[in-house]
């Protein structure tokens, strides 16, 4: 028994010792490694080398497509890593050789490596990001679909808005304008579509109440979108020839250069309700203190955070955040878009709590859901 | 049927941008570079759009003298000013029809229209920004009545912070020993603007986010239609 667990060992001991080279020469860490940088669109390697290497002396960094090696750059001290990001890779083989060199200049030792760069067909550092956009959107259309069979959807009532309609009668009763302010960001910004989204649904009232509505804007895009939408709302309640082009006007891109038209504005004209919807930065203060002197009802909205105690401090309502982006829905009361509200405020919970297990997770010391979302 | 096609563009776009969001594949990336191209492209004619809109209210309003009108004079003499020198002489970067405008240059120091853009414009907007202070402190006076329980603590929240930033509030606690640091005002003033405050804006920007989405897939999903003109 014993002579054949001998005679066992002894085969074995060979294929053992075989694995265990097999594995040093697998995992044996190199001093210079170059590697595809992951999640990218094939245009980085991501270069490294041992602490060691550093402490020899200087580190020269050559680059090659074709064993013709020119200088990519002298690494300065206490540095181990270095992106190589470069537009001209195209899935070809990228040689790199680092030169140690001591002090004098003169070479003592290189090393040399090569990678093919690769473009990914996904970005793994998003798909925390996808998953919630999926939860998301699939939260919107289930309450979609739910809206359209006709199911009950509470919605909060939003103060700023229900007292559209007033602001407008109070404008007709004094014989008043209504101002619109968008904003002063272009139409690539969300809250400029909001805060045009909302002005169809005031150009219907104003056209409805017979009341002039003025819409002066910062931006040449916007102009031509905020003329469409308050034609297409006069058209839509009847009333097409109440509509004023004159009234749609383009003042300046520059931001208080607006600003002083629009304190202009609400001085000359004294609107009786301001409407300050979309994305505003420090001219916020300056309009809306200007109206509040000029005695207007006005109404406020950005998601703009640092803009928003100043709005609530001047204006008579102001729509936080969401509110803003919400506007349109609350105010169409179409199912579909009320479902699509609804969605929201699932995504809504869905994030407090996560943040509810993270921070007990955290607590405890587990950091995996943090870990997760952090990108 | 007018907004079938520009629902369709914005359908395509829409997805695109939010596909190549997660995809650093190409041609994906060249085509959101190309798309933001196209958009600068079509805000460059747009400008011509707004210079046409800035020029006509102002004639409409000099020719019938509505309130104002001689302001619009003003307007259009800054506007057609800039334009003339502009062409004439170039700005820094770029000579104009005339040359660099060098004999120009050596009188005043600056081409026409940098002169103009240092000297005049920036001065003017200078003076619209510093208006912010005194709108400030008008509508804090007003933010800081103490009617209610809520603006109480916001009154003595404002307080603590606008203390805290100041040698005044720093002095005033500096008798407090190392123990009771925490209760140094610059301290609390930080806390305050740290904790509370940071919190209840990542609360409205998580909303604002959602929002934003939720308002995002609406548009794309041509539910809503009404930034367009549509019916929705």
């Amino acid at each position: 028994m014993i002579m054949w667990i001998g005679e066992y060992m002894k085969k074995n001991v060979f294929v053992l010792l075989f694995i265990v080279v097999l594995l040093c020469f697998l995992y044996a860490k190199e001093e210079f490694r170059v590697y595809d940088l992951p999640n990218d669109d094939g245009t980085s390697l991501q270069l490294e080398w041992d602490k060691s290497l550093a402490d020899v002396g200087q580190i020269e960094i050559l680059k090659s497509f074709d064993n013709k090696y020119f200088t990519l750059m002298q690494i300065p001290d206490n540095v181990f890593q270095f992106t190589d990001t470069d537009s001209s890779f195209s899935g070809k083989t990228i040689y790199y050789r680092l030169d140690v060199k001591n002090k004098e200049g003169e070479l003592i030792n290189f090393y040399k490596a090569s990678a093919i760069p690769k473009a990914q067909w996904f970005n793994m550092q998003k798909l925390p990001l996808l998953i919630v956009l999926l939860i998301l959107s699939f939260a919107i259309v289930y309450f979609i679909n739910s809206a359209k069979r006709g199911k009950d959807l509470y919605i909060r009532r939003i103060n700023g808005l229900d007292a559209l309609e007033e602001a407008v009668g109070r404008s007709t009763e004094m014989g008043k304008p209504v101002l619109f302010v968008p904003g002063i960001m272009d139409l690539d910004d969300m809250q400029t579509i909001a805060g045009l989204t909302i002005l169809g649904k005031l150009a219907e009232k104003t056209a409805e109440y017979h009341c002039r509505l003025i819409v002066p804007v910062s931006k040449s895009m916007v102009l031509s979108a905020a003329k469409e939408v308050v034609k297409t709302a006069y058209m839509q309640a009847g009333y097409p020839d109440e509509y004023q082009d004159n009234d749609i006007f383009y003042l300046t891109d520059d931001q208080f250069g607006y600003v002083a038209g629009l304190d202009g504005i609400i001085v000359r004209e004294k609107p009786a309700a301001n409407f300050l919807l979309g994305c505003f930065y420090a001219e916020s203060l300056i309009v809306a203190e200007t109206g509040f002197a000029s005695g207007a009802i006005q109404t406020a909205g950005t998601a703009e955070p640092s803009q928003l105690p100043f709005f609530v401090a001047s204006c008579d309502y102001t729509l936080i955040g969401e509110e803003l982006f919400a506007a349109s829905a609350y105010l169409s009361k179409d199912p579909q878009q009320l479902g699509s509200l609804k969605g929201q405020d699932f995504g809504k919970l869905v994030i407090i709590l996560l943040i509810i297990v993270g921070v007990v997770l955290e607590i405890f010391g587990i950091s995996v859901l943090k870990d997760f979302f952090t990108f | 049927m007018n907004y079938v096609l520009p629902l369709i563009i914005t359908f395509l776009a829409g997805l695109l941008m939010l596909v190549s969001e997660f995809i650093p594949h190409k041609p994906f990336e060249s085509l959101v570079s190309e798309l933001e191209i196209w958009f600068m492209i079509i805000s460059g004619f747009a400008i011509v759009l707004g210079q046409i809109s800035l020029l006509k209210m102002n004639i409409f309003k000099i020719k019938y003298k509505s309130e104002g009108w001689k302001y619009c004079i003003v307007t259009l003499s800054a506007f057609f000013i800039m334009l003339l020198v502009g062409i004439l002489w170039g700005t820094e970067s770029q000579a104009g029809l005339l040359g660099g405008g060098e004999r120009i240059i050596q009188s005043i120091g600056e081409k026409p229209f940098d002169y103009i853009f240092k000297y005049i414009y920036q001065h003017l907007m200078a003076s619209m920004f510093s208006l912010l202070a005194f709108f400030i402190a008008s509508a804090a006076y007003r933010a800081f009545i103490a009617r209610t329980l809520e603006s109480a603590l916001l009154l003595v929240s404002a307080i603590i912070v606008m203390l805290g930033n100041t040698s005044v509030g720093t002095s005033m606690t500096s008798f407090l020993p190392q123990s009771l640091n925490f209760l140094h005002l610059p301290n609390i003033s930080k806390f305050i603007m740290d904790y509370p405050n940071t919190a209840g804006q990542r609360a409205i920007i998580i909303g604002a986010g959602l929002g934003i989405i939720g308002s995002s897939l609406r548009v794309i999903l041509g539910i809503e239609r009404s930034w367009i003109g549509g019916k929705k």
